[in-house]
């Protein structure tokens, strides 16, 4: 098991996981989500690819309502 | 019938609607697309939050209750203090929109306030407009910073009424106009629009557009105050359009006939 920071909180992941099984993991496949990975954005198409990595910061983003 | 009015230009491309709206504050997602659609609004701000990990699953999002195929979605960076997190929010925004331009950027200086520091939002303006962004920009109603904010390149100048959530409307019609006189962009009041009434002074003033969120959300009916707010905006576009007669001390001019009186008028001059 590896260890990263997701939206600012620990959370251990097995290792190896692409970000793509991540966000099933969080059911989260499917949404209009942006994932950042230790500040740079990972694109749509690079998801699947992107693996995680012990210690990583990873953030996922929504659209909620505001002004 | 009076001649059609002219869309309102942003970035390029073309809206009907004047008046921008909000998606905060609402009671539910639902509530949020009836307000937006009786507004008549084509152009919705939104936040970039961080998703609830964990209570997600198969809750409803706002961009399925407002999709990106029906309405312009301008994502915001409300809640930001400097221009590094307002420029990251707006990348982020452009991933999650399959890369969309249209922006609006917001840096407050002060959470009590919500009053713009405009020095970090010159900064973000200036890297965001490098890196291809229509930027819309919120910010105080200092003619000189709207200008500088024009010449970066942002794609609409939007200067506060008066500060953000207050309702306060329009508190120096005066700046407004300086602003509205001299741009080149189209200038929109965002923050401070309380009631129907603030939105049609701004119009009325000259502006080429409303943003607003709170008026509308925090009413007793949102959903009827939304479709006041469209009407109050094409109210004071078209009162503007008309040219509104000059103001005057005294009203010398009566509007019914001055003859044929059944009593003749007093004389005033003592």
């Amino acid at each position: 098991m590896i260890t990263v920071i997701l939206n600012g909180a620990a959370r251990a992941l097995e290792e190896g996981l692409s970000l793509a099984a991540l966000l099933e993991l969080l059911t989260l496949t499917g949404k209009r989500v942006a994932v950042e990975r230790n500040g740079e954005i990972v694109a749509r198409s690079q998801l699947a690819s992107v693996r995680v990595a012990d210690g990583d910061r990873l953030e996922i983003v929504v659209a909620v309502g505001g002004g | 019938m009076a001649p059609k009015d002219a869309p309102l230009v942003i970035a390029g491309r073309s809206y009907t609607s004047r008046l921008l709206v909000g998606t905060g504050k609402y009671r539910d997602f639902e509530q949020t697309r009836s307000a937006v659609l009786a507004s008549g609004a084509e152009i919705v701000t939104v936040a970039i939050r961080r998703t609830n990990i964990g209570q997600t699953a198969g809750e409803p999002s706002l961009l399925e209750a407002l999709p990106p195929e029906e309405f312009t979605i301008l994502p915001n960076t409300a809640g930001c203090y400097n221009a590094a997190d307002a420029v990251r929010t707006l990348r982020l925004a452009r991933e999650l929109l399959d890369g969309h331009r249209l922006v609006k950027l917001e840096v407050l200086g002060d959470p009590e306030t919500l009053f713009p520091n405009v020095v970090e939002t010159l900064a973000a303006a200036r890297t965001l407009v490098a890196d291809g962004f229509d930027v819309m920009v919120y910010t105080s109603d200092d003619p000189i910073v709207a200008r500088q904010l024009e010449d970066i390149g942002c794609a609409a100048i939007m200067p506060l009424a008066s500060l953000i959530g207050s309702g306060m409307g329009i508190v120096n019609p005066w700046n407004l106009s300086i602003i509205i006189d001299r741009a080149r962009v189209p200038v929109l009041v965002d923050a401070g629009v309380g009631t129907a009434s603030d939105a049609t002074i701004a119009m009325e003033l000259g502006c080429d557009g409303v943003l607003t969120n709170t008026a509308i959300a925090a009413a007793g009916d949102p959903v009827r105050m939304a479709a006041a707010m469209g009407m109050a905006v094409r109210a004071g576009r078209e009162a503007y359009l008309s040219g509104r007669m000059p103001r005057k001390t005294y009203a010398a001019s009566p509007s019914s006939p001055a003859g044929g009186l059944l009593t003749p008028e007093p004389d005033t001059r003592a």
